[in-house]
């Protein structure tokens, strides 16, 4: 299973909906995710890929880790995966 | 002051998942203590317990609600929903701007913290879930109830170890007879029945490895059981005016303390709030029917207590009846005191007193009538719940038959 297929499942459980109905230009907030289900969502990704997530719930808009939609979670972790092997 | 009456009343606890089923146990004199079943429990030198099976925490909560809710969070709302249909109340406008929940508990979500450390601590796992602070506190329970009914009001949770449930009663008691709320959701629950749980309390040695037997000469130890009790407290008129049906009237409390020992109970301020709830209920020790005694089955609680009975009713102590349900749903330390105001209305409502099981040998130092083995049938106009904490903090309510 390809990363981004990964990233989705776990989005999709997390808004209790199929992977089927996640589109990768979704944001959170289109998909009913809400700030605690967002922080879940990190950990729920952290475990999977076994990275850690530079996300803080205060400011999520400042964390090196862009959250505004699926695509661009994808490619945050992508990027640390990629990391990790370094 | 306004009257206070209890108008629903709801519980998990060993003895049944309702109120119903823990009441005909208790008739029966069912004992719900047994072999503890979890994690590491071969570990353990005490490995028995009131635990609650045959519970499926899916059947009640989705998966969502369940990252969120410790075990004693559970089993809290379980005894809510059950106390609040009964009652028939439902909160909006200024009943639920000024109607609150105050909880007793004492060792938070202990499964969770358990749970977590063993993951960090064993497994070297260096992530925990999110949702393990808001999982643990020890308000959870009080604001996951607020938050399901629309309780807008005072709402908060009492630490009083073995007394949580009865300061938490008390407290709910004062707010509804002083005015400040119409209605209180009110009791207590604990879940500490983990191998983390139970590892802690063996290592203080007052803990049986076989039964709760207590004011029995042998008994040799507490049992620790685990559940909730949660009851809805009603302005008098309010309740009147609505045609609820009333289970009991809470008509005084009483809180002393010790101020002496961390852990062993003293005579004098067991007396002190015993007798200072008949003073705040302007009632005669004769008046006392039934008391549901404290009675952990330890050597020294079950001699002092008496001693502190017989101290404040005199004579009378040879007329009424006590008795302790710890025998048979073990000792739920924060939730005790509300799982056994249950016996107590059983007593007030249905003139049947809940039996001491496990007594097998008389005990000079405890030579009261502790309703051995066998339920009885009485007429109670009174009674009394007893709980004297660790730490020296105790609380006595007393309650009147409707």
């Amino acid at each position: 299973m390809s990363v981004t297929d990964r990233v989705i499942r776990i989005i999709a459980e997390q808004a209790m909906i199929e992977p089927s109905d996640v589109a990768l230009t979704d944001t959170m907030q289109d998909l009913g995710i809400d700030s605690m289900g967002l922080v879940e969502c990190i950990f729920a990704l952290e475990e999977e890929f076994d990275i850690t997530v530079p996300f803080n719930a205060n400011e999520p808009q400042a964390s090196d880790f862009d959250i505004s939609s699926v695509e661009t979670v994808v490619a945050g972790v992508e990027r640390l995966v990629a990391r990790q092997k370094d | 002051m306004k009257r206070v009456v209890i108008t629903g009343a709801g519980t998990v606890n060993a003895l049944g998942l309702n109120v119903p089923d823990t009441l005909e146990a208790m008739r029966e004199g069912r004992c719900g203590i047994g072999a503890l079943k979890f994690r590491d429990v071969e570990r353990l030198a005490i490995q028995i317990g009131a635990q609650v099976h045959e519970f499926d925490e899916t059947a009640h909560f989705n998966r969502q609600q369940l990252s969120l809710y410790d075990r004693f969070t559970q089993f809290t709302l379980i005894a809510a929903r059950e106390a609040l249909a009964q009652a028939g109340l439902e909160f909006s406008g200024e009943l639920a701007a000024r109607s609150g929940v105050v909880l007793g508990n004492s060792g938070g979500g202990m499964t969770t913290l358990d749970e977590n450390y063993r993951s960090v601590y064993e497994e070297g796992k260096n992530r925990v879930h999110p949702f393990v602070v808001p999982k643990l506190m020890n308000n959870a329970a009080a604001s996951h109830v607020s938050m399901e009914f629309n309780l807008k009001g005072p709402s908060f949770t009492v630490s009083t170890a073995c007394a949580s449930s009865n300061h938490a009663m008390s407290q709910a008691f004062q707010m509804v007879h002083g005015g400040l709320a119409p209605v209180m959701i009110t009791g207590g629950s604990e879940s500490m029945l983990c191998f983390g749980g139970v590892k802690a309390w063996e290592g203080l040695r007052v803990m049986s490895k076989d039964a709760c037997r207590p004011f029995s000469a042998n008994r040799n130890g507490m049992v620790q059981g685990e559940g909730a009790g949660v009851f809805v407290f009603e302005e008098y008129e309010h309740a009147r005016k609505r045609g609820a049906e009333m289970l009991a009237e809470v008509v005084g409390f009483a809180m002393t303390s010790d101020a002496s020992d961390i852990v062993m109970p003293s005579k004098n301020g067991a007396a002190r709030a015993i007798a200072g709830a008949l003073h705040d209920a302007k009632l005669n020790p004769q008046d006392v029917g039934y008391i549901n005694a404290h009675g952990t089955g330890t050597a020294a609680n079950d001699k002092t207590e008496c001693a502190a009975v017989a101290d404040v009713f005199g004579a009378h102590a040879d007329r009424l009846m006590i008795s302790s349900t710890k025998s048979m749903h073990g000792h739920c330390i924060g939730g005790t005191g509300a799982i056994e105001l249950l016996a107590c209305i059983m007593a007030l409502r249905d003139g049947v007193i809940a039996p001491t099981i496990g007594y097998e040998e008389p005990d000079p130092e405890c030579a009261l009538d502790v309703v051995p083995n066998e339920a009885r049938e009485a007429r109670v106009e009174v009674a009394l719940s007893n709980a004297f904490a660790f730490g020296g903090l105790n609380a006595v309510l007393a309650l009147r038959r409707v």
